[in-house]
């Protein structure tokens, strides 16, 4: 016993040396604890995992740059996109694991359902996707790196109009609110640049059996200019260039435009030979000719390989990584949620998908949106940009439309 | 007028195509629900099962497309025999809460495995040069690969139903369907009937979710997209009966494709209004015993 006894001494005297130092080093280098929510399991478990791979290369290029601060983060799986899982997991990350600020939020119901308590938390909260536009209203603490469906659907309809031809044109999108978001925010800006909507088509929910056959023939039959379709990513993209095919609309003269989520990089392969000359608008390509996009992409296949393409997911992590950079680098590691967001009001950044920055009236992202053509590239399918409309802000809070209407 | 024709011809046409890959996918589940009281919600994850092997051997192995189809389809069904003798036929005598609660969980973990064996990216595969020209049918252009899968489910129906009206093996389950205590006094050995059966029903499953790869894509979660629509094919035709789910399935694709052509924002809607009228007038279902 009394060998024993004097045995755990050393340890433990070892052990309060070691605590000391820790703390005395604190002072100097501050580790910054980031909660990220995203649905590491589920229908979107492969679009987190990408997302989620960004921010952790930007970490490993940029560490130096945070001048002896660190950055850890806890990473909590959302799994389901009704919200309540993300709900609960903020107030987690707040309370118990006293989380610096939050990064995540895929699905719009996640961030609406835990706008209130990030408020009341007062700590910052960096959408990485979460396209319903009116979420940023919901708390003076949201930033939004990713887009909004206003924001890449409605300059569209000009577009349509003025440059591709679209004399009248359908609007078709999968019925749940954000296709219905899209459906609203393309017939208001096709509709004021002059264009003749001649119909509306809700494509059947996000369960349903993903068969496009007969919405396609009722296009066809009302022999529209162009047709603007908006369907979740990955697996409705697949089966809507089959039965676009297969019902031959292209050869009726009807022009196919959509959002970018049609023409997703890491899907665009699959969809085959049928959607070639598509034209949608997004806010990023893997196929962007521009310096910062180059570094991104050789820095990612030498990380992950080239297997697995990336693609919009994909930069919005790694934005939201760099916006978190920005607040650590310029609090210097002390992190203040109202600070935090001052700082990213003023944050203009070189993205991959070009210059980037956070508009201080609504904290929501002003960027570039792409008109992206499907081309034949090699063996594979790859998009040429054929047009670019420079640093849109979103319309809808612009407007004040919708769920942006003012409400106070 | 021409063109409303032209334009029910096309609805008419597509809808059929739809319906068949529906009566492949769902004749198996009526005829082992009939059989052995079961109800399988894992029937949907055969089918997954058939498209997945479908795309391997299309795409890794190179096969031609119609062997790769046949044998995506045999290894289905010889890979059901073990798992009904492992793990179904603990569950055919016990309360169909039990049978729910099992198949849902095999259907989650296929689902598992196929995201991590295929990954979650939609998949497909590449027709062969036949299938994907125009076929020219009463002075219209119709694509080919629908044409083919009509003739499948065809032959799938009339060979299923001349092997229960006109074979042994079919009067041995026509029998064990209507009275299995009488079948089995007569010497019929509905235990092994129950796995031929099993296996055909899975195999066919695999067949109708390889025809559908080309329609509406693969990802893992067509274990479960397709099993509604299956269900109320069952549900509607009557268990155990090959006519009753042609028919049902046939009624279901044509209004389902039909209603969301003149009616998008009605969707699902004149599904489940047929279900409704026809479990209502006939609860035993169009061709089933009430």
């Amino acid at each position: 016993m009394r060998i024993g006894s004097t045995s755990w001494i050393a340890p433990l005297a070892l052990l309060a040396i070691a605590a000391g130092t820790t703390v005395a080093s604190r002072a100097e280098a501050d580790t910054v604890k980031v909660g990220v929510i995203l649905p590491f399991s589920g229908m979107a478990a492969d679009v987190a995992q990408s997302e989620l791979r960004a921010m952790k290369l930007y970490y490993k290029l940029h560490k130096a740059e945070l001048g002896g601060h660190d950055i850890a983060l806890i990473e909590r799986d959302s799994k389901e996109p009704s919200g309540a899982t993300a709900q609960t997991l903020t107030r987690e990350l707040v309370v118990q694991d006293k989380v610096d600020m939050l990064v995540g939020y895929q699905f719009s119901p996640d961030a609406i359902a835990s706008a209130p308590f990030i408020t009341q938390a007062k700590k910052l909260a960096i959408l990485v996707n979460a396209q319903s536009s009116h979420i940023p209203m919901l708390s003076p603490y949201i930033v939004r790196v990713s887009a909004s469906s206003w924001q890449i659907t409605y300059p569209m309809g000009p577009y349509a109009f003025d440059k591709l031809g679209c004399k009248t044109a359908i609007v078709g999108f999968t019925d749940f609110a954000p296709g219905r978001d899209v459906a609203a925010a393309f017939k208001a800006g096709y509709e004021k640049a002059g264009g003749k909507l001649v119909d509306s088509i809700a494509m059947g929910g996000p369960a349903q059996v993903p068969d496009f056959t007969p919405y396609l023939q009722r296009i066809k039959d009302e022999k529209p200019n162009c047709v603007y379709i908006f369907t979740p990513a990955a697996s409705f993209n697949a089966a809507l260039a089959r039965a676009w095919r297969d019902q031959k609309v292209a050869e009726a003269g009807v022009r196919f435009l959509g959002t970018g989520d049609v023409t997703q990089d890491s899907v665009l392969p699959q969809l085959g030979d049928a959607a070639i000359g598509w034209i949608t608008g997004g806010h990023y390509t893997a196929d962007l000719d521009n310096p910062a996009n180059k570094k991104f992409l050789a820095a990612w296949t030498k990380e992950y390989g080239d297997k697995v393409k990336p693609d919009f997911f994909t930069v919005q992590g790694w934005d939201a990584m760099a916006a978190v950079f920005h607040v650590v680098k310029t609090l210097k590691g002390k992190i203040d949620a109202d600070k935090a967001v001052a700082a990213l009001k003023a944050w203009k950044e070189d993205s991959p998908r070009g210059p980037i920055m956070i508009d201080a009236a609504t904290r929501d992202i002003i960027q570039n949106i792409y008109v992206q053509e499907v081309v034949k590239k090699g063996d594979s399918l790859g998009i040429k940009v054929i047009g670019t409309i420079p640093a849109v802000k979103d319309p809808c809070k612009e407007l004040g439309v919708g769920n942006c209407a003012a409400k106070k | 007028m021409g063109h409303a024709v032209q334009a029910a011809v096309s609805i008419l046409f597509d809808g059929i195509a739809y319906s068949m890959v529906l009566f492949v996918m769902a004749v198996g589940l009526s005829v082992t629900m009939g059989l052995m009281g079961v109800i399988n919600l894992a029937h949907g994850a055969f089918a997954m099962a058939g498209g997945y092997l479908t795309v391997t051997f299309l795409g890794d192995l190179g096969l031609p497309f119609l062997p790769g189809l046949v044998l995506a389809t045999l290894a289905v069904g010889a890979a059901s025999v073990p798992i009904e003798r492992a793990l179904y036929v603990r569950i055919y005598r016990r309360p169909h809460l039990d049978q729910v609660l099992l198949t849902i969980g095999v259907t989650l973990m296929s689902i598992a495995v196929a995201t991590y064996a295929y990954g979650p990216s939609p998949l497909s595969i590449k027709l062969p040069a036949f299938l994907e020209t125009q076929v020219g049918l009463f002075g219209r252009d119709f694509p080919g690969y629908r044409v083919f899968i009509i003739a499948v489910g065809l032959l799938a129906f009339l060979g299923l139903w001349g092997g229960f009206e006109r074979t042994m093996l079919g009067a041995k389950i026509r029998a064990a369907v209507d009275n299995r205590a009488m079948a089995e006094a007569t010497g019929v050995n509905t235990t092994r009937l129950f796995t031929l059966t099993f296996a055909l029903g899975s195999a066919l499953a695999a067949l109708g979710g390889a025809l559908a790869v080309d329609l509406v894509g693969l990802t893992p979660r067509f274990a479960f997209q397709y099993l509604v629509l299956v269900l109320v094919v069952v549900s509607i035709g009557g268990f155990g009966t090959i006519m009753g789910t042609f028919a049902a399935a046939l009624i279901i694709g044509v209004i389902d494709n039909a209603g969301r052509y003149l009616f998008p924002e009605g969707s699902a809607f004149f599904i489940y209004l047929i279900v409704i009228l026809v479990l209502i007038c006939r609860p035993g279902g169009l061709f089933g015993r009430a």
